[in-house]
């Protein structure tokens, strides 16, 4: 497919109708939309309040659709699926931002006028400049002109607090802004009645105070608090926000032999994408002419460049180093590898922890009992305190308590941990499905790995190649024996091969090949018959078997690998072991695991020796041999029973029933494959010690999401009775409800920056 | 005790019962999504102090749209939060966020805002 069928000539957009109440309404706005220059086809459909628009995009565009339906007075707003991400969280960022400056604004008029009625306030606190007000102006004066100062701090800057506790209000909910709301709205309605009639309170031998100061100050340091809460939260998402910038935002294809820049919506699979050095892939595909090395490590956090030649894969959002290449787009949009991660990590962090079910239960009472607690303190006081002083004393008190519980810390704590634990397992190849596991990750007792593809490579490789005939010419009897085994389709011989490649041997015709099935190959390559294989092969080949090949062979036997006998023209040349050789990071990673007090235990279809012979070369102490691959969920459940929480490693191919029935499966070297369903923790490069970072990353996550909702509960658990004058009676303590605001404030401000702390974590 | 201390115990008790029951035991609404021609079960809701309505009643096993227009600033409401479907987003003001989800269980699945605060549920019958 080219760029020219792919480039829409009509394009569809659905969009959201509001104020349709019958069906002529659906009418006009199908009207509108039809008539409307450039569209092909309207139709609304009044139940759903939907408009399903076919237009020519040279003509007509979305918003001027949406001006139609508008100018029709009705109003319009586009329905967005899974479009361009990059472009989506570009719009969004725009939109915060706004928004951020606006609530900036709102904080600067709060914190000017409260600094000019603070000072204005406390001439009490000056005896000279309350007689100059008492002399000039009057007190009644000047309290009407701190009324005036503190309107615009209410009515602007407060404004949304007061809206959207009275709507919260209507819905018989509640939330932080009914606190701000009441507390500030109580002392702001009790300083106007003692502004405008204060001999109300001087009949009853009480001193009009007023609260104009209060109202202000706790209003601007609440938006304080929100305009620093506000910045640390961006931050928090910032793993994912990185994930979706690294989509490219156009691809050159190519059109007829031409090169063609088209935007990244626009590719479609099949498409022949052209790459130079330095530029980013634009979507995932196979490398058809070319080769390059990749840099892959924002996907899988490997920082080696992987070397790419014609038929490798390459993968949107990774950075081509060195050559040009071209290759056909194959996954495009949401399909992309990159797409998943984000969208993998996206759902782990909209998910819950079940540690925050406590947090979720008292969030969800908290704002009508603080209500509750604070009328009973305004009772209290009222009735404790003597006549003259009770009711600013109760006010105060009823006031503090209300700004200074703090129910967004409660539900701040676990989530902002969530979101910043799993944005950093992103950054390095660990993707967490959910919550759950990341939560459960911390209990691990013992780890069961899979032998094959996790401890080892998966792959046999030819680890010795011992030269027997005393003229045999090392090099020569490998590209032989590499030459023969190019023909052959078995696992043994792929490693004998990838040994010549190794060793930069050319390869050889050849001639008269043979596959024996279960015991070797045999060909003519060079004008020179070369045999291959067992005992069973050298036999039938009436070849002699030496003493000293014999002993060779037994020797690599007993170390766990499998032998092969090279002859060549009737004689034996060399002996070739292969094994599936441990990776270099496996015994590293099995001792930081036991050293974190994990018990490791390996899982493996081979015989006992073998078994044992693997796990004593990476320090397992335990092993399950001789495991069927039906049978690997039994030996899960075998650590289950014994009372531990157990991990299960594997690499996903034949070992899902055994992920899911373990407490946490990771499945390893997943590469960009992320889509593993029976995975908890999916690790993206074939490295153990990445599972150690994964049990790092949750201990930390875990022990941050602690702390948050332990200072959480202890900040309410402690400020409300304070607050409430609890401790006033035996200490003489009191909370000013300016304090109380300050300390609210900067209680949902510490939980973030406490959770922004496991961005710096090193794993 | 005083005639002030009297009305003020008395209409601090009479507060206190009416918050309890104001917030604790009042009746919500429920609405059941509407099927539409193409077989998604569709509803409107209203943020706007809380979600209106609150409890959205579906069928299991057809696709859910629920169209949630935010119809206000109040930070408090910014986030949506869908445990049992790992959903965590933001709704912009004033703007309509579509979230489609398949219902494969039946139960009741709350729905909140960032916070935990505002809370609807979605009765999977």
């Amino acid at each position: 497919m080219n760029a020219d069928q792919s480039d829409p000539v009509i394009s569809t957009v659905t969009l959201d109708i509001s104020g349709m109440s019958c069906a002529s309404c659906a009418a006009m706005v199908e009207d509108a939309l039809a008539t409307t220059p450039g569209v092909q086809k309207a139709s609304v459909n009044l139940a759903s309040e939907k408009a399903t628009v076919s237009f020519a995009p040279k003509q007509v565009n979305v918003e001027m659709l949406k001006t139609s339906v508008e100018s029709a007075g009705y109003g319009a707003s586009e329905i967005k699926h899974d479009g361009n991400r990059a472009a989506q969280a570009e719009a969004t960022e725009t939109r915060k931002l706004a928004e951020y400056n606006a609530l900036k604004r709102r904080f600067a008029i709060a914190a000017l006028l409260a600094a000019v009625i603070m000072p204005l306030s406390m001439t009490m606190l000056f005896p000279s400049v309350e007689h100059f007000f008492h002399q000039t102006i009057g007190m009644q004066a000047l309290n009407y002109i701190l009324l005036v100062l503190t309107l615009p701090v209410l009515l602007y800057s407060g404004r949304e607090y007061y809206v959207s506790a009275y709507n919260t209000f209507l819905h018989r909910a509640a939330n932080m802004d009914t606190l701000i709301a009441v507390g500030t709205g109580a002392a702001f309605v009790y300083s106007v009645v003692a502004t405008v009639v204060p001999a109300l309170f001087e009949q009853h031998g009480m001193k009009a105070e007023v609260y104009f100061d209060t109202t202000a100050t706790i209003i601007a340091l609440v938006l304080l608090g929100k305009v620093l809460e506000t910045r640390a939260k961006g931050q928090t998402s910032a793993a994912i926000k990185k994930l979706i910038g690294l989509q490219a935002k156009t691809a050159r294809i190519l059109v007829h032999g031409q090169e063609q820049e088209i935007p990244i919506e626009s590719v479609v699979v099949g498409n022949i994408v052209v790459v130079r050095p330095g530029e980013k892939i634009a979507t995932d595909g196979e490398i058809t002419e070319g080769s390059s090395s990749v840099d892959e490590s924002m996907l899988t956090g490997e920082s080696l460049p992987i070397e790419k030649t014609q038929g490798s894969s390459v993968f949107g959002g990774t950075v081509n180093k060195t050559g040009r290449f071209t290759f056909r787009a194959t996954k495009v949009g949401s399909d992309t590898a990159l797409a998943q991660i984000v969208r993998l990590v996206e759902e782990a962090q909209g998910s819950k922890a079940p540690i925050q079910r406590l947090a979720d239960k008292i969030s969800g009472i908290f704002v009508p009992a603080v209500v509750v607690i604070s009328i009973l303190t305004f009772v209290a006081w009222f009735n404790l305190m003597p006549a003259d002083v009770r009711l600013p004393f109760a006010l105060v008190n009823f006031v503090a308590v209300l700004i200074i519980a703090c129910p967004c810390a409660l539900g701040l704590a676990t989530p902002t941990a969530i979101m910043v634990g799993t944005g950093k397992g992103a950054e390095h190849g660990i993707l967490i499905r959910n919550a759950e596991s990341l939560e459960k990750a911390h209990q691990i007792s013992a780890i069961l790995l899979d032998k094959t593809g996790t401890i080892t490579k998966g792959e046999p490789t030819v680890t010795d190649f011992v030269i027997l005939g005393e003229l045999a010419l090392r090099g020569k009897t490998i590209q032989l024996a590499a030459s023969l085994e190019s023909n052959s389709e078995h696992p043994l011989a792929a490693a004998i091969v990838n040994c010549g490649t190794r060793e930069g041997v050319q390869l050889l015709p050849v001639s008269h090949f043979m596959a024996v099935e279960g015991k070797g190959a045999t060909g003519v390559v060079d004008g020179k018959r070369i045999a291959i294989g067992n005992t069973k092969l050298i036999a039938d080949e009436n070849i002699i078997l030496t003493q000293e090949a014999l002993q060779t062979a037994e020797r690599l036997i007993a170390n766990a690998r499998t032998a092969m006998f090279v002859a060549i023209e009737g004689q034996i040349q060399a002996v070739i072991a292969v094994a599936d050789v441990v990776r270099g990071t496996s015994r590293e990673a099995v001792a930081a695991l036991q050293a974190r007090g994990i018990e490791v235990v390996m899982l493996t279809g081979d015989n006992q020796k073998t078994a044992e012979h693997i796990a004593s070369e990476v320090g397992i102490k335990r092993v399950f041999a001789d495991v069927l691959p039906q049978d690997k969920a039994n030996a899960v459940k075998q650590l289950q029973a014994e009372g531990k929480i157990v991990a299960m490693v594997g690499d996903g191919i034949n070992d899902a029933p055994a992920l899911a029935q373990a407490d946490v499966g990771i499945a390893i070297g997943a590469g960009t494959d992320v889509a593993m369903e029976a995975a908890s923790i999916t690790l993206m490069r074939s490295d153990l010690r990445d599972v150690v970072k994964a049990i790092d990353l949750s201990r930390r996550t875990m022990a941050n999401i602690k702390q948050n909702l332990f200072f959480a509960f202890v900040y309410n658990v402690l400020g409300i009775p304070l607050a409430a004058g609890l401790f006033y009676p035996f200490t003489d303590w009191l909370l000013s409800p300016m304090i109380a605001a300050a300390a609210m404030a900067m209680s949902s401000v510490s939980v973030l920056t406490n959770a922004l702390r496991l961005k710096t974590i090193k794993l | 005790m005083d005639t002030a201390q009297i009305l003020v115990t008395l209409a601090g008790t009479g507060l206190v019962v009416f918050v309890v029951w104001y917030f604790f035991f009042g009746k919500r609404e429920t609405k059941a999504a509407m099927l539409t021609a193409s077989g998604v079960q569709e509803i409107s809701v209203l943020v706007k102090g809380s979600y209106t309505p609150e409890i959205i009643e579906v069928v299991k096993n057809k696709p859910v749209r629920l169209k949630f227009y935010r119809d206000e600033t109040s930070s408090c409401s910014e986030e949506l939060v869908f445990g049992e479907f790992n959903l965590r987003r933001e709704l912009p003001a004033f703007e309509t966020t579509v979230i489609d989800i398949t219902p494969t269980k039946i139960g009741t699945f709350e729905f909140t805002c960032g916070m935990n605060m505002l809370r609807g549920k979605l009765v999977v019958r």
